[in-house]
């Protein structure tokens, strides 16, 4: 469990680790909080050749409000949204969904920018970036660039990132009040075996705007649209609620694993989307 | 019996001392072989095979060799050395030898073929990766059933149905028919996973050349210091005083740790051949492949019971999953004899038939773990009682009842040969019932279940072999038969005592209850009183630490030794002061005539007299004050019952456990702290059993948990709070009253968990024999059931 050899740089700025990584080429990696890549290092199972280090770039770390919306800074570590001071209006999700990853160790050393890049698809901040609308800010050697959240996860550890780009920010443009997170995990701390990720808008006693959004069912989080007939316009309800659950598994073919078959996967999606709508209309 | 106390109360014997171990490994100043440090040390990385079967065709070192700081590399052909040969003298034992390294032919995933020699880890593993290793993959077998089938790959030429032992265990020939005319007959089949005792501390071992002594110091991470000394001393073709095996803090071994690991061995022929410092540290990955593994097991068995719940007989088929080799020196025999001889456990039996097997498949190799069958046959015995109770209408405390051996049975005759010294069984099943709540059960079940919450509460009774010396070892007919220890107690002038012994302490707190033990004889503090443990050049050839012998073997011999050199320092009392003899009680650091206060004499005065003044003795005492003991018991039987309230979830399929309890008994308590922390943590790892952990193989034999996210151990989030009460029904098989424990929180929990879920999901036709229940496979159960009633 050592890993191969590397070269390793520890960059001072964004423009430096793009320079870096630049040179570096297809297997050059960015060492963030390192929670997934040292331990895949050590495995083996990643070898990037150059490490560009970037946990001394200045002015990464933040949780800022700004016109109803937030932003995050990459290198915020999941602890920091954890017990970030005072409620944010209509983000309440994120420190909810913050206590879910890992363990305290991990959320004191793992950030929000590296989960998102890393892309795990049973990741709260990948999923919780499908749910909001969120857009990521990615600086490479052309400038930089803002992508939305949807389309950015492309498969398993895999983005629309390129090898020489850095994600910088992740914002977020607005909160829902009625949003909440379940997950299923064997352990907790565990990368969730299923998760469901769920937001509306409540509007004259009907949803409005809703999206339900899986984790551990496909390659990458995905959004559920068929969920969005069944549920926008309708009084909330468990009736409706567990209707929601049924239509969110049917439209999907989860992997297998040892944890869980794909028919387990499905029943706890519905399980959990049922769950999470209930949670979320309890705020 | 030697070393009648001479005080009405203990003063030492069942106090809570606290561990004298904890200071230094809680500050991070613990010493284990990872600690160690050498000038010039090399670093030692396995070449382990990909696949599970595979002739071997070339090992080639060159590519490695070109690579920096790689030092050397060697396989089997370079090494030239015998493997190790577990051997039984038992009918239906097929002998078999575990490689250090394979040389023609693999038989396992994970299996060493070669090894690197390197300046650091890092160029070690790089140059593992390098060294060419071509195989010509052969079909493998890992499931024990196929493996019997005509036509399965055979692993070794001379096991048949690749059964390297099957043995009838005990015949009744009268059995079918008893069991045809019984009131209820059951026919079941229990599973139970393959596992990984997963020590904290995964196997380490550092050898080195002494160039002043011509002799070479093996340090390992091990369980049997002197066992391992032999084997090296075997296998090198060394004489044993040229060989030092010392284990320093050992982190936890729950059996992996008790038998000798071929890389053991493997280390300590390199730095002979180098004459340099060498080490290899097991990475998690390699230790959950290729380490030693435990505990799967299928049993099947057709049980009898009259319309009262009284058990009539029993006719078992026992089968055990060996893996690819015996371990060394226990061999496979180790988890079906003790299956087949135990499995009664608490209860009364007459009439019982077990044929008990093992069988080889292409899986790292079995190797006892804690509890030894213990969890999967009380997984048994307590199941059938279950079913047997549902089936009859009865209680389940009732059936248990009926057919617990009672007060007035003991000593009993168990139906296979065991003698069983008293216990409470009763009680503590009584004392279980109660703390939990029987009584009202039902209606708490039913009131729960109406709001749509499904709890189940289950039970566990089941009694315990420990301490048991060589006799019991002899019987299994092993070549290597463990069994006796000893311990050497002495004093220094200046009152301080040393206490060596043959027992390896991996975690229990040994330099702290086996002082207390001593400190009791004397009359001494316990501080005054140091525990030499795992150094073969320091102690007595012992058989270390497994089985849940040290508390009574070594405590015992402990208590022997302590018991001669207090008669001792009560001589010289009795000299100094011209009392009698008699009247000289040893009791806190003084030497005093009974019933004559004011005349003492400290005990450190009569150090100094014995060493410095020793002209003064009287005279036909020998200087200095020493005393050496051995004890080799019978074995004894502790005993307890647990019980649990769980909590289904039938949307995920998840069990919470609300309540846990334990109440046991293990004689004497000679620490009540590291009793509850041995419990603790044997419950805890019984519910890893019952619930989470498993070693997932593919069909090919390729092991899919290899990394600590596959293989899922429950954290401090997953095991509740354990509630434990204690019983005290002393040993008289036991010089301290002690019977062992460190195993029995393991053998409990599986059953008492398994049985607290299927009587949570009983009711919707679902019924569980298999562990890990996983959230996955319960919800299955109970999607299967519901359908099933759903259906045409």
């Amino acid at each position: 469990m050592k890993p191969a050899p590397f070269e390793y740089h520890r960059a001072r700025s964004v423009a430096e680790a793009v320079d870096l990584l630049e040179r570096g080429g297809e297997d050059a990696k960015v060492l963030a909080g390192g929670q997934s890549l040292v331990a895949m290092m050590n495995l083996r199972l990643a070898r990037p050749t150059v490490l560009v280090d970037i946990n001394d770039l200045p002015g990464l770390s933040y949780v800022l409000e700004e016109d109803g919306g937030l932003r995050v800074g990459a290198l915020t570590r999941h602890c920091q949204i954890e017990h970030y001071p005072g409620l944010l209006e209509g983000f309440a999700i994120l420190p909810e969904a913050a206590r879910w990853v890992g363990h305290y160790p991990i959320r004191a050393r793992g950030t929000f920018g590296g989960s998102i890049a890393h892309a795990d698809a049973a990741a709260e901040w990948c999923m919780l970036a499908l749910l909001l609308d969120a857009e990521l800010v990615v600086v490479g050697p052309q400038g930089t660039r803002t992508v939305p959240a949807d389309g950015f996860f492309q498969g398993l550890f895999m983005t629309t990132l390129a090898p020489d780009e850095v994600l910088t920010e992740v914002r977020f443009p607005r909160g829902y009040s009625q949003a909440a997170i379940q997950e299923f995990a064997r352990r907790h701390g565990d990368f969730a075996i299923v998760a469901a990720a769920v937001r509306y808008d409540l509007e004259e006693g009907v949803i409005r705007r809703p999206r339900v959004v899986l984790g551990g069912v496909a390659d990458r989080p995905v959004a559920v649209p068929a969920v969005v007939d069944v549920l926008d316009g309708e009084a909330p309800s468990g009736e409706l609620f567990a209707e929601a659950g049924r239509v969110a598994a049917t439209g999907i073919t989860p992997p297998a694993d040892i944890h869980g078959s794909s028919d387990y996967r499905r029943d706890l999606a519905q399980v959990l989307v049922e769950r999470a709508l209930s949670a979320a209309a309890g705020r | 019996m030697t070393g009648v106390d001479t005080t009405p109360t203990f003063r030492w014997i069942g106090a809570r001392v606290p561990r004298v171990e904890d200071p230094a490994l809680l500050a991070g100043a613990g010493r284990y072989v990872g600690d160690l440090a050498r000038p010039g040390l090399l670093h030692v990385a396995m070449v382990r095979s990909p696949v599970a079967s595979a002739r071997i065709l070339r090992v080639d070192p060159a590519p490695a060799l070109e690579l920096p700081g790689v030092v050397a590399v060697h396989t089997a052909g370079s090494l030239g050395l015998p493997g190790l040969r577990a051997r039984l003298a038992l009918p239906g034992f097929v002998e078999t030898e575990l490689p250090l390294l394979a040389g023609d032919r693999v038989r396992h995933a994970g299996e060493a073929v070669a090894l690197v020699v390197a300046s650091s880890a890092y160029e070690a593993e790089d140059g593992a990766e390098a060294v060419s290793v071509d195989l010509e993959p052969l079909p493998a077998v890992t499931d024990q059933r196929l493996a019997q089938e005509p036509g399965a790959p055979r692993l070794h030429e001379d096991a048949d149905g690749n059964r390297l032992l099957d043995i009838q265990f005990r015949d009744d020939p009268g059995i079918d028919e008893a069991l045809a005319g019984a009131d209820l007959l059951l026919e079941e089949t229990f599973v139970s996973a393959r596992v990984n005792a997963l020590p904290l501390e995964a196997r380490t071992c550092l050898a080195e050349w002494d160039h002043h002594d011509g002799r070479l110091v093996l340090h390992t991470s091990t369980q049997v210091p002197h066992l391992v000394r032999t084997t090296v001393a075997d296998v090198l073709d060394l004489p044993e005083h040229q060989v030092r095996v010392v284990a320093p803090d050992v982190g936890g071994g729950f059996g992996q740790k008790c038998v000798v690991a071929p890389e053991e061995v493997l280390v300590a022929a390199v730095a002979l051949r180098l004459r340099r410092p060498v080490r290899w540290v097991e990475d998690r990955q390699e230790n959950l492949v290729a380490a030693f593994s435990g505990h799967e097991q299928q049993h099947t068995v057709r049980a009898a019971f009259t319309g009262d719940g009284r058990l009539i007989g029993i006719d078992a088929d026992l089968s055990c999953d060996a893996g690819a080799y015996s371990c060394y020196p226990f061999s496979c025999g180790v988890e079906p004899l003790m299956a087949a001889g135990e499995l009664p456990g608490p209860y009364r039996l007459e009439r019982y038939r077990v044929r008990a097997r093992s069988v080889a498949t292409n899986k790292a190799p079995m190797a006892p773990y804690r509890g030894v069958s213990r969890p999967q046959i009380t997984m048994v015995m307590e199941r059938l009682m279950d079913k047997a109770a549902r089936s009859l209408g009865l209680s389940r405390i009732d059936v248990r009842t009926r057919n617990l051996i009672r007060r007035e049975d003991f000593p009993y005759r168990g139906v296979t040969g065991i003698l069983y010294d008293e216990g409470s069984y009763l009680e503590s099943l009584e004392r279980c019932a109660e703390a939990l709540g029987f009584d009202g059960w039902a209606e708490r079940q039913q009131a729960a279940r109406r709001e749509g919450r499904l709890l189940g509460l289950g039970f566990a009774c089941f009694s315990e072999r420990t301490g048991y010396g060589t006799p019991v070892f002899a019987a299994r007919g092993m070549a290597i038969t463990p069994g006796f220890d000893s311990a050497e107690v002495r004093m220094d002038p200046s009152g301080g005592v040393v206490v060596r012994v043959g027992t390896a302490a991996h975690g229990q707190g040994h330099r702290t209850s086996l002082a207390q033990v001593v400190a009791e004889q004397l009359g001494v503090d316990v501080g005054a009183v140091r525990i030499i443990q795992g150094d073969t050049d320091a102690t007595p050839y012992g058989w270390g630490t497994f089985a849940s012998r040290t508390a009574v073997i070594a405590g015992g011999a402990c208590k022997r030794a302590g018991a001669g050199l207090a008669a001792k320092l009560r001589r010289l009392a009795a000299h100094v002061m011209e009392a009698a003899e008699a009247d000289i009680e040893l009791r806190d650091g003084v030497a005093a005539v009974r019933g004559s206060p004011g005349d003492e004499v400290p005990i450190r005065e009569l150090c100094r007299l014995a060493y410095h003044s020793s002209h003064q003795l009287p005279e036909d005492e020998e200087p200095g004050l020493y005393h050496t003991a051995e004890f080799d018991p019978p074995g004894t039987f502790s005993n307890a019952t647990h019980g649990a309230v769980v909590e289904v979830d039938t949307g995920t399929g998840a069990v919470r456990i609300d309540r846990y309890v334990v109440v046991e008994d293990c004689g004497v308590v000679i620490n009540p702290m590291i009793v509850d922390g041995q419990v603790r943590g044997g419950v805890a790892q019984g519910i890893a059993c019952a619930l989470y952990e498993e070693l997932d193989y593919d069909e090919d034999g390729q092991c899919r948990t290899s990394t600590l996210m596959d293989y899922v151990v429950p954290t401090a989030a997953e095991v509740p709070p354990i509630e434990i009460h204690h019983l005290e029904t002393p040993s008289a098989h036991s010089e301290t009253g002690a019977k062992g424990m460190g195993e029995g929180g393991t053998i409990g929990a599986p059953a008492t968990i398994l049985n607290a879920v299927n009587d949570a999901v009983a009711h919707l036709g679902v019924e569980v024999d298999e562990i890990p229940v996983t959230p996955d496979r319960l919800r299955r159960h109970i999607k299967d059931a519901t359908h099933d009633k759903d259906g045409p």
